[in-house]
């Protein structure tokens, strides 16, 4: 039987389970006109019933479908012919791969002799097997389980709290996926991280000065001792964030206060639309605007006033990535602007100060917190950001502060040493979790240094 | 005041109901309005007492303020003399705050506000084109309902108005006017080993005198309080109580106030606005012991409010 089919029927057995707990709650007091001598409403009774028909055999279904291929392969490799089973484990599990393959219809490496084609279909007929045996066992446990939760109803029955509890597992178990994803994230990271500092010193990585990550194939390769100092990367991403924030800061800023302070309503309600759907461009479409529109330009220009530009250069990037942050910082720094009572507002106005001294003399000092907070989140946005200086920036670690220049960055570096066939093992895959851990490490505390600014002066007004 | 009494007998009787938007909106903030239909008002729309002063030093003049659609000041003229105490009284809504705020133009920065009519500051109309509305502000400070020191230094706060102001030339001159306004202020004690602490650590009370002396510190003519003590327990609004009684000595003062025994101590004379009209103006004691208008007698009795 399909598992589709088996959840379909689940599905059906679940609803049926519910009608009837519904109803027989209802009966054990003696009637609809009676649901308020229950404990709890008539439906709990039924997600009772059905919770305990569908949940068990759920979990029986999910638990035979991690076991089986291994039990069905354990059980083909035992009637191959003598012959293969002396093979090593490797050859052993690309046979498994083929005959796989073999039964489900798809391309095989080998060639197709009889023992083959007997194993695979005798693959498919322990699959078949194992299917319908799962249905009837899925299905039985689902009867059982129901029909026991069933006959229990009772009017004392608790089983809007029974229900409630189950409910509160569930949400538990979803919200506690995102935390272990980020747990098992981090530790990945960490522990490929300390296997790369095993091959290369931990000081070569932070203060090396050069960064060429090609690794030997050949012993006598040319050019390739593979050099792991992460410097130029560092100074790089720094130049391009800096780039970024000195286009992003005041421009937002002024935006922000453009905004708070000056603009009409209807200006107001015109532009901050527009400034989201500036936050919303994918930021490929930033890069390729950074690489075939803004770097040219740059270049251009740079050469009327005679000056080197190289196609790819940390302006473009940086110039590009500052626009992309623009509404990042101006929707905070307003949010901050915002924050500040109306009546800061109205006693340097009544004091006599004009619209602009009322901005720097005393609503920017006490938004200054705030704005502060969401500069740190915008650096560290910028930091983490890859597709514009992929295709802006170059990939040439240049250890340089010439934003004419191309340099490369903590992220571009991580896509291009994952980018294409590796091996899992090699010094210039595990630097990628090197540079990823740094990334990790700073953009994260610049988060939670600027998530605690922003929020430590949200509470100082109330 | 005959066409008062007329009016009462020749006007719907109280629980009518009166489609009148205005009205509805009073009686959601719980005042039994529909007692009062607005034409009793409006027929005996011209204020009752004496609206005039002599020396004027503030000569309003038929003004109207309309926020939007709503009238929220109508027709009120008044005069308010130098050196001075006048307080403005009335139930919540009916417009004291928003007449506040149209003698030092703070409407000006609220969108909707639209302000009709004339406001002469010592001979000068203060809606005129050519009035710069800040320099009006330093001359008609502002002391507000709830304390609003800057988040800066005691000191910094109140030489924030002398600085923008540049009525200070040097440090010294400025340490003078500092320490001058805090003394009239009746702060000076208090926080004069506390000088560079935050405004915002104050108590309420010293807060709400820090805002007074930084008003002071720029040597206004008049100055404006909406209900400087409604955030203020007995003890601090005593004390202001006595510092607007030595204020007034140099200022003119127009405070808003809800509290009757305030108004009754501090105040030369009292204006009762009603619904956006100003229904009787006339000296404070006159008003408390024998009130002309029912309305105003209906309030200072606590009948609405
Ligand atoms: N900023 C504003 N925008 C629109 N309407 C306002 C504004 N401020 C006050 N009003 C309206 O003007 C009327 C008078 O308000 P206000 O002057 O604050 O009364 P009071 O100070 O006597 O309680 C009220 O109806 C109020 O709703
Ligand atoms: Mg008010």
């Amino acid at each position: 039987m399909q598992s589709t089919t088996l959840i379909l029927m689940l599905v059906f057995m679940s609803a049926a389970a519910f009608y009837f707990g519904r109803r027989r709650s209802l009966a054990t007091v003696g009637g609809p006109g009676h649901g308020s001598a229950l404990h709890s409403l008539p439906g709990y009774y039924g997600y009772y019933v059905a919770i305990w028909c569908a949940i068990p055999s759920l979990l029986i279904l999910l638990i035979w479908l991690i076991i089986e291929p291994r039990l069905v392969v354990a059980m083909v490799i035992e009637g191959l012919p003598e012959a293969y089973r002396t093979l090593s484990e490797g050859e052993i599990n690309l046979l498994v791969n083929n005959i796989q393959n073999l039964a489900s219809g798809d391309a095989v490496s080998v060639e197709v002799d009889a023992a083959l084609l007997e194993a695979a279909s005798s693959f498919n007929a322990y699959i078949d097997r194992s299917r319908d045996l799962l249905a009837v066992f899925a299905l039985g446990i689902a009867g059982l389980g129901g029909a026991i939760a069933w006959r229990g109803i009772h009017a004392d029955l608790r089983a809007r709290n029974r229900v409630e509890s189950v409910v509160r597992w569930a949400l538990v178990a979803a919200s506690s996926i995102a935390v272990l994803t980020t747990i098992g994230i981090v530790l990945s990271v960490l522990f490929e991280a300390l296997r790369f500092f095993q091959k290369v010193p931990i000081t070569e990585f932070l203060f090396g000065l050069n960064w060429s990550p090609q690794t030997a194939i050949r012993a006598d390769q040319v050019g390739s001792s593979g050099s792991f100092g992460a410097v130029p990367l560092f100074t790089g991403t720094l130049l391009i964030t800096g780039i970024a924030m000195f286009v992003a800061v005041p421009v937002g800023l002024m935006t922000a206060i453009y905004l708070a302070e000056y603009s009409t309503r209807r200006v107001r309600a015109i532009a901050k639309p527009l400034l989201e759907v500036l936050a919303g461009i994918p930021t490929v479409v930033y890069g390729f605007f950074a690489a075939l529109t803004v770097a040219p330009w740059i270049r251009r220009v740079g050469e009327s006033l005679g000056l080197q530009v190289a196609s790819e250069s940390a302006l473009a990037a940086g110039v590009v990535m500052g626009i992309m942050i623009i509404p990042l910082v101006s929707s905070l720094s307003d949010d901050a602007i915002n924050a500040v009572p109306a009546a800061m507002r109205d006693g340097a106005l009544g004091l006599g100060s004009t619209r602009s001294e009322t901005m720097t003399k005393v609503i920017l000092p006490a938004a200054l917190p705030g704005i502060v907070g969401g500069i740190l989140l915008a650096v560290s946005r910028a930091i983490g950001e890859t597709m514009i200086v992929v295709m802006a920036a170059g990939l040439s670690a240049n250890l340089t502060a010439n934003p004419l220049e191309a340099v490369t960055t903590v992220t571009v570096q991580i896509v291009t040493l994952l980018v294409g066939d590796q091996e899992f093992d090699s010094a210039k895959t595990l630097a990628a979790f090197a540079l990823g851990l740094m990334l990790f490490v700073v953009t994260l505390g610049l988060n939670v240094l600027g998530l605690s600014v922003v929020r430590k002066y949200r509470e100082q007004y109330e | 005041m005959t066409t008062m009494t007329e009016s009462i007998t020749d006007n719907p009787p109280p629980q009518a109901p009166v489609p009148n938007d205005g009205r509805q909106r009073d009686r959601a903030e719980g005042i039994v309005l529909s007692e009062y239909p607005r034409q009793e008002t409006e027929l005996g729309g011209k204020t009752i007492g004496k609206i005039s002063c002599e020396n004027p030093f503030m000569v309003v003049e038929d003004v109207n303020v309309y926020y939007g659609d709503n009238h929220a000041i109508r027709n009120v003229s008044l005069e308010i003399a130098k050196k001075e105490v006048i307080a403005l009284i009335g139930p919540s809504g009916c417009g004291k705050s928003t007449f506040l705020r149209c003698l030092n133009r703070m409407n000006d920065s609220i969108e909707s506000a639209r302000v009709t009519g004339k406001i002469m500051l010592d001979g000068q109309d203060i809606y005129a084109k050519e009035q710069d509305p800040v320099a009006l502000r330093a001359r008609v400070g502002m002391v507000f309902q709830k304390p609003n020191p800057f988040p800066k230094s005691v000191y910094d706060n109140v030489a924030y108005g002398p600085r923008i102001h540049g009525l200070a030339g040097d440090r010294a001159e400025l340490d003078a006017i500092v320490h001058s306004s805090l003394e009239r202020a009746g702060l000076l004690k208090e926080v004069k080993d506390r000088l560079d602490e935050p405004g915002t650590s104050l108590s309420g009370g010293q807060q709400q005198r820090l805002c007074i002396a930084r008003t002071i510190a720029v040597n206004p003519e008049i100055i404006l309080m909406d209900e400087p003590c409604s955030a203020l327990d007995p003890i601090a609004t005593a004390r202001i109580e006595d510092l607007m009684d030595e204020l007034c000595e140099d200022y003119a003062i127009v405070i808003v106030t809800h509290s009757m025994q305030q108004a009754a101590r501090v105040s030369r004379r009292v204006a009762y606005f009603h619904l956006g009209l100003l229904v009787e103006v006339d000296e404070t004691n006159k008003i408390f012991t024998n009130p002309q208008h029912k309305l105003t007698e209906d309030y200072i009795t606590g009948r609405i409010g």
